[in-house]
């Protein structure tokens, strides 16, 4: 008996591996190559500079800042798109597409024209006191743009999937609404919730385009980590630059394995509750 | 088939013939962001030039961009003839490379920089925060737009101006320059990261009281967003910014273009090239179109690269190395 209903195991496994080793591993491996060119000493000292620990900081927190905002929302917009039927409702649907679409220096200047002291939404917020534009404010707004379709996108072919008939057992055996929401419905949203919310996450760490636009990129305070690497390659510092992305990949990993772990958590979570 | 032979034979020669008497040759021009308009103007009148006297249509491509990309572009094989970039300090990384000879500065008059230009300041009209030199800037409630020289090639000029004026004081020094110009630096609320998105940032989201700029940005920045917009206030004392141009030997033997490259930049110091540069807003080199365009670059005291910082290379690793002078002010707060 043969083992797979499919032929043909051993060729396409081998074009899989062969594919991501050209089009993910070769690139990742040149990049460490050229930061091994700035040795132990030079990355303890560039790791521990003040700077770029402030710059890996407001990166890093501000991406799970951003992708933490962006599975609040983007659960509550999957719902509403799944769950209700309203005029527009295709529309509203293409509209989430959008931060995808656009180029990101286009999204970058668009939100600092509607966020700078004299923009549309900026000039209501000013007298406040609330600066968005040119603050780790604006870097925030930029990851939640970026990062916002992932959750919703990722979300909605589960909630579609979602059956009706649990909901109204829970209600039938007593459940109050909210224990319907936390025990049932999330449970089961959990997982995928995670892999949009990891989506999310690596876009923003990653995020350029959009982001310098916006924060002002003063040092200490509102420059991303992207941004030091873009001023390494400006002195010729291909070393520095590549061990700089290293080790933003690094911390990125990690990140997105401890996504994985809560993941693997929340899935027995979810059967046990169920 | 006897007949065929020479037929074909006599075809190909006069192709070859044809091809030989007027070829078509293809340079490419890598120079950085705000040369457009200046070397449009430039190659049409090359191409002209170069078909009267030798019969040959000559297209010349440009690539503009960051000139420190720019640079790293060249190094990485962009295929240039020529490059045509903002500092020195960016044509040395490519002569560090081999594609040009080491002494590329010393080929071409007046270091290699057949035009120049100073940085101004942009301000608002009317100039209602009454800058007129670079003393102003770090008064209370002055606001300065200016790239973070780290990442603009062109804001190092900006930089080493406020240095030099500082150093230039009476009784300035090293120590004061420092205090100057790292004053300047916290009137700062937006580092952009070229010199193109600090005008913007000036000029469209209002930010600021003062841009510091290239005169011949602010000169066409004033045109284009409208003289009732901005003033140029030049202060007292700035740096004569030398953008240089070099051909890439390397790739032009290789794409045996070596005559026409030379020629090239060789063109820019011609009256006619010259002329362009000034219509440009580059401030020309020969006194007799400097003359013609006096009303358009006001005089002031200049100092350059050379007379106060040694050279690029030494300014750079002087101030804008990792740890070096601009890191040591802690920009920002």
């Amino acid at each position: 008996m043969r083992k797979q209903v499919l032929p043909g195991f051993g060729l396409s496994f081998g074009y899989a591996l062969t594919y991501l080793g050209l089009i993910v591993l070769l690139p990742l491996a040149a990049l460490a190559w050229k930061a091994t060119g700035i040795g132990v000493h030079g990355l303890i000292q560039l790791l521990s500079g003040p700077r770029t620990l402030a710059a890996l900081r407001l990166s890093l927190f501000g991406a799970v800042l951003a992708a933490s905002i962006n599975a609040v929302m983007g659960l509550l917009i999957g719902w509403v798109l799944v769950r209700y039927r309203f005029p527009g409702r295709r529309l509203f649907d293409a509209l989430v597409d959008l931060p995808f679409a656009l180029p990101t220096a286009v999204a970058g200047i668009a939100l600092t024209t509607l966020y700078a002291p004299n923009g549309w939404l900026g000039r209501w917020l000013e007298p406040l006191g609330i600066k968005v534009a040119y603050t780790p404010v604006g870097v925030l707004v930029a990851m939640v743009f970026v990062g916002f379709p992932f959750v919703v996108r990722t979300l909605q072919p589960v909630l579609s999937s979602l059956e009706r008939d649990v909901e109204e057992a829970a209600e039938s055996l007593g459940a109050r609404r909210y224990q319907t929401f936390f025990r049932v419905i999330l449970p089961m949203l959990a997982p995928t919730l995670l892999t949009g919310f990891a989506l999310a996450l690596a876009r923003a760490v990653g995020e350029y385009g959009s982001v310098i636009f916006i924060a002002g990129n003063i040092p200490m305070r509102s420059e991303i980590a992207p941004l030091l690497i873009v001023q390494k390659l400006e002195q010729f510092d291909y070393a520095g630059a590549a061990a700089l992305g290293v080790a933003m990949l690094l911390l990125s990993f990690l990140l997105l394995v401890l996504v994985a772990l809560l993941q693997r958590w929340s899935n027995r979570w979810a059967e046990r509750t169920l | 088939m006897k007949k065929l032979i020479p037929c074909l034979v006599a075809l190909a020669g006069t192709l070859l013939a044809a091809s030989v008497a007027a070829r078509d040759v293809t340079l490419l021009n890598v120079s950085y962001d705000p040369t457009r308009e200046l070397y449009r103007d430039i190659n049409n009148a090359f191409a002209a030039q170069w078909k009267a006297q030798h019969g040959d249509s000559v297209t010349i491509q440009m690539s503009h961009g960051g000139s420190g990309k720019q640079a790293r572009s060249v190094v990485d094989g962009l295929p240039a003839d020529v490059v045509t970039l903002a500092l020195a300090y960016d044509i040395d990384a490519v002569a560090d490379h081999g594609l040009i000879a080491k002494n590329w500065q010393t080929r071409l008059p007046d270091n290699a920089s057949p035009y120049t230009s100073a940085i101004v300041f942009l301000v608002r009209k009317g100039n209602p925060k009454g800058i007129k030199d670079w003393s102003d800037l770090v008064r209370p409630g002055v606001q300065v737009v200016t790239p973070n020289p780290k990442s603009s090639g062109g804001a190092r000029w900006n930089f080493l101006a406020a240095w030099g004026y500082a150093l230039k004081q009476p009784g300035g020094n090293e120590a004061k320059a420092k205090v100057y110009v790292q004053e300047l630096y916290k009137h700062v609320p937006v580092l952009d990261t070229g010199a193109r998105g600090a005008t913007n940032t000036f000029a469209q989201r209002g930010i600021g009281d003062v841009l510091i700029a290239w005169e011949n940005e602010a000169l066409l920045a004033q045109r284009q967003l409208g003289k009732d917009k901005f003033d140029i206030v030049v202060p007292s004392v700035t740096i004569l910014a030398e953008p240089p141009v070099a051909v890439v030997d390397a790739n032009a033997d290789k794409h045996g273009t070596r005559a026409m490259a030379d020629a090239y930049v060789q063109f820019l110091y011609t009256p006619q090239g010259q002329e362009i540069a000034a219509k440009n807003y580059y401030r020309p080199r020969s006194q007799e179109v400097a003359a013609r365009y006096a009303s358009q670059f006001p005089t002031t005291h200049t100092f350059t690269i050379n007379e106060l910082f040694g050279d690029w290379r030494q300014a750079q690793a002087k101030f804008f190395a990792e740890g070096a002078i601009f890191d040591q002010l802690g920009a920002g707060r």
